[in-house]
């Protein structure tokens, strides 16, 4: 029995999202860190905090790797050790369960986790080549296969089961859009409508262009610490309760069922059960919008909603920001934008934000439980976390 | 089988690896593991049983009859695909029971359906090294003109 909470996250940061031109990752980071620390007057930086987990995914986006203890050194926390996490996009949500353990485990009391990315200065195929690297190169991509095209191989299959359309697909895409239109860090703040999303050109049938998440730079961090220590440097913690990670074929033609990421039924069956939550005590989750229809599959795949009513849950209007359950109120990744690597924390950044009634417009009201739900690749890797404002 | 150069071990077995999977492809054969031990049959290759965790395999040639169980046109392709976009990728079914992704060929206009029958086809193209193998790809088995 492992005691809780695990640990507690005592300030945050996150850069703007988006094209940040001029801007290398190690400078869009520090952004970040710099709004970490400054929120938390009572951490010294460089005499506290004992590392940093950072998760980064495309080394080849600007020829450098190496870029943990680079990071480090760029944000003042040189010479502590820094450790750079490589789960696709799941690689900071994987160096946050990480970073828990290191707390946990008692090596260090304070660490920084957190993530970035650089893509936007590239070439569109250059940028989606690099993300497709997360799938199954010799039996995927070797045949022309790309991401949005794995994902709308499983659209097709939950579509062909559940008689999921695309109107609720672009239902989501609507929704998030909204959320992003009132987050003022958010790469896209602009609604849509249906029609939009509906006329969008098609990227990889049935996916259309605005049921992809977009390209985008960013950075994202927290500080972690034990929950003992928490109200030394913070009157307004919040605690993680429950973490959950598993894995999947990197191959999506080896699985049995094309609908479900079982991944995500795994880590977040994991997380509820050492939290002692279930889905219906969640307030408010940000989960993986890479495509809309991984949102769909993910809300039903943590237990949101029945097996193949992810649509229906969507067009009920629930999981808006006023719902039971709503779900990616910073935008998601189709709005706020997907720097990759830095998009766990960046789901765990509005989770601190709406637990400690930071989130401004988009705030849910009484939000006291959250849950965020991040993947890599489509589904090889998931991790779940569970987060309270009270111990 | 003799004249395909295979990577072997000591004792002349068939190596199960990914490369000696292309390199039947490039001689028109679709070629799975069956493991000695389990039975399980495993594609693409491995070299711990997935099941069993045995380590001994033979090759067996499959029928390369198949049904779609899921596909997309690909609309916005990578560079080096740029030019034959739209295409066609797939998850298949074999009728072995192993799935398989591929890209999926049609040579009229017909409503692609999940269910279809498909046939392997092979690349002709030599390779030409690691890891630019030769590819198979699936072809609707029949189509019917209505």
């Amino acid at each position: 029995m492992i005691e809780k909470p695990l640990a507690a996250i005592v300030s945050a940061g996150l850069s703007k999202f988006g094209k940040l031109d001029g801007l290398s990752a190690r400078e869009i980071f520090t952004y970040a860190a710099k709004e970490a620390f400054d929120k938390c007057p009572n951490l010294d930086p460089r005499k506290d905090v004992k590392g940093l987990y950072l998760g980064h995914m495309t080394e080849s986006a600007e020829h450098q790797g190496h870029t943990g203890p680079l990071v480090a050194d760029w944000i003042g926390l040189n010479p502590m050790p820094a450790v750079r996490f490589e789960n696709a996009c799941a690689s900071s949500g994987v160096a946050l369960r990480c970073g828990i353990q290191a707390i946990k485990s008692g090596f260090v009391d304070v660490i920084m986790v957190g993530g970035v990315e650089k893509l936007t200065h590239l070439a569109t195929s250059d940028a989606t080549e690099y993300l497709a690297l997360s799938a199954d190169n010799f039996f995927e991509q070797w045949h022309g296969f790309t991401f949005p095209g794995l994902f709308a191989l499983i659209a097709r299959a939950h579509m062909h089961e559940y008689d999921t359309t695309g109107e609720q697909l672009a239902t989501i895409a609507v929704k998030n859009h909204h959320n992003g239109s009132l987050n003022p860090k958010a790469q896209m703040q602009k609604e849509i409508t249906i029609e939009q999303a509906m006329t969008s050109r098609v990227v990889a049938s049935p996916l259309k262009l605005f049921d992809c998440s977009l390209i985008s730079d960013g950075a994202s961090c927290v500080i972690l610490t034990k929950p003992e220590l928490a109200k030394r440097f913070s009157d307004t913690p919040i605690y993680i309760q429950g973490s959950g990670q598993a894995s999947d074929t990197i191959g999506l033609y080896e699985r049995d069922d094309l609908t479900s990421l079982n991944a995500v039924t795994l880590a977040a069956r994991d997380a509820y059960e050492m939290s002692g939550m279930k889905p219906k005590d969640i307030d408010v989750a940000e989960v993986h919008d890479c495509f809309t229809i991984a949102e769909l599959i993910i809300c039903e795949d943590v237990g949101f909603c029945k097996k193949g009513d992810g649509g229906k849950l969507v067009q009920s209007g629930d999981t808006a920001i006023d719902g039971n359950i709503p779900i990616n109120t910073s935008g998601g990744l189709k709005s706020k934008g997907h720097p990759v690597g830095a998009t766990g924390v960046a789901q765990a950044y509005e989770i601190f934000l709406q637990l400690t009634g930071q989130a401004g417009a988009r705030q849910v009201n009484d939000a006291e439980i959250g849950l965020t739900l991040n993947l890599g690749g489509h589904g090889s890797t998931a991790v779940a976390h569970v987060y309270s404002n009270t111990i | 089988m003799e004249e395909i150069t295979l990577n072997r071990d000591k004792k002349g077995e068939i190596l199960p690896t990914i490369q000696n999977f292309y390199r039947f492809c490039g001689h028109g054969r679709l070629m799975a593991l069956k493991c000695i031990e389990c039975e399980k049959l495993i594609i693409p290759p491995r070299i711990i049983c997935p099941k069993c965790s045995s380590s001994r395999f033979k090759w067996i040639q499959l029928s390369g009859k198949a049904k779609l169980r899921t596909f997309s046109f690909i609309h916005i392709a990578p560079k080096q695909f740029s030019s034959q976009a739209p295409y066609i990728i797939g998850i298949v079914k074999l009728e072995e029971g192993l799935s398989l992704s591929g890209r999926i060929i049609v040579d009229k206009d017909v409503k692609l359906e999940i269910g279809m029958d498909l046939i392997v086809e092979f690349e002709d193209t030599v390779s030409v090294g690691w890891p630019q193998w030769p590819r198979y790809y699936f072809r609707l088995a029949k189509v019917i003109e209505q």
